[in-house]
């Protein structure tokens, strides 16, 4: 399964960004095999739309969780056709931070609309 | 003739002038008076009366579910974010398209057509004999406002003179409004920071090539630093509005004061004559 954390640098020693259109990176995680991948973000300074293009990438990328702090209306309304599920990471950790709530069972699902 | 009203600052008086100055022109000829700040149309409460709507649609996407594959290429496309292509499905975001049509051309299916939606409306009045109001109104939350303004203009072609009341700022919404214009009025305050949009906006009308001149409101005598710009970049000082509470209170009830106050007819026939010999 691969899970998507945002964050504002690339690698999974990166802290968790809070935004999810507008999060710099994306890094993504196979949770079976642990490779990650960050992507940065090209979204960050547009004008606008940024949520249902980042659920696109995500869609792109094969992920199915998302764990981020907060996404909007659109972007929830991308989530939930795409079938990814999102949880909240509100700390102030890193990526594997936010991963291993994940897989602890920790994060509390976001509601999505 | 067109004249559109405009202003870089917000406040500054653009309403209170353009609808002084229809209603002046009004009493010698016919005149149309389209406002085209469609996200906050106020001129109605000058000129109340009867109006009836037109609505305003623009395209957007429409997915055919039967053709499409999936293959992403319209929601990569589409730089607001209107199309989203997952994996089995395609969600439109209506509210986010800018309607370039740019998804029906990239898509290799022909799966995506256009269907209209209905973004604001336009409020078309008669409140004097020889003046036609023309509203644009754009609805709440939308983007378009390009759309239902050109929508505002288009049903006020025809009439020999116009005047447009534009939006605040220099963004698309006040381009759109310049297009076309023979002559631009820009409305301006005594402060600091009504010169500094002025400055905007004069460079804007400048780069679009209309001959603009500059209406100073709320004067409170200081005016050296604008008569000073307005000279510098030859923009003739067409007229001086004072800050006075008797012009406020006209103002406050909907009033005119062209018509409501003495002398003030006569002033703003002076910049009728200015403006449209």
């Amino acid at each position: 399964m691969i899970v998507c954390i945002t964050a504002r640098a690339a690698g999974t020693d990166a802290p968790v960004e809070e935004r999810f259109g507008r999060a710099p990176y994306f890094v993504f995680v196979d949770t079976e095999t642990g490779a990650s991948e960050s992507v940065q973000n090209p979204l960050v300074d547009a004008a606008g739309g940024v949520g249902p293009r980042a659920v696109q990438m995500l869609s792109e990328h094969g992920a199915t969780v998302l764990v981020t702090g907060q996404v909007g209306g659109n972007a929830g309304k991308a989530l939930e056709a795409g079938g990814i599920k999102a949880y909240a990471y509100r700390g102030s950790g890193s990526v594997a931070d936010a991963l291993a709530g994940y897989t602890a069972g920790t994060l509390t699902p976001l509601s999505l609309s | 003739m067109k004249i559109a009203i405009a202003s870089g600052k917000g406040g500054t008086g653009k309403s209170t002038v353009a609808a002084n100055l229809a209603y002046v022109l009004s009493r010698s000829r016919d005149v149309v008076l389209v406002d085209c700040d469609v996200e906050e149309p106020n001129l109605h409460l000058f000129f109340p009366a009867a109006a009836v709507d037109v609505p305003v649609t623009t395209p957007v996407p429409a997915i055919d579910p039967a053709r499409c594959t999936f293959c992403g290429e319209c929601g990569k496309f589409c730089r607001f974010g209107a199309l989203s292509v997952l994996k089995d499905s395609v969600l439109v975001f209506p509210e986010l398209c800018h309607s370039c049509g740019g998804c029906v051309l990239v898509c290799p299916q022909g799966a995506v057509r256009e269907v209209p939606r209905t973004v604001g409306r336009v409020a078309c009045s008669r409140p004097l004999p020889r003046l036609t109001l023309v509203s644009g109104v754009l609805n709440e939350g939308e983007v378009q406002a390009p759309a239902v303004i050109r929508a505002a203009k288009m049903l006020g072609e025809g009439h020999p003179l116009a005047v447009y009341d534009a939006a605040p700022g220099i963004a698309c919404p006040v381009i759109e409004t310049l297009e076309g214009s023979d002559a631009c009025v820009l409305v301006t305050e005594s402060t600091p920071f009504g010169l500094h949009d002025l400055s905007l906006a004069a460079e804007v009308v400048e780069k679009l090539g209309i001959p603009a001149g500059v209406v100073i409101n709320r004067s409170d005598g200081e005016d050296a630093p604008t008569v000073a710009f307005c000279r510098e970049h030859d923009l003739p000082v067409l007229m001086t509005i004072p800050f006075s509470r008797e012009i406020a209170a006209v103002q406050n009830r909907g009033g005119l004061i062209c018509r409501d106050l003495p002398g003030w007819e006569e002033r703003f026939a002076g910049l009728v004559r200015k403006v449209s010999p």
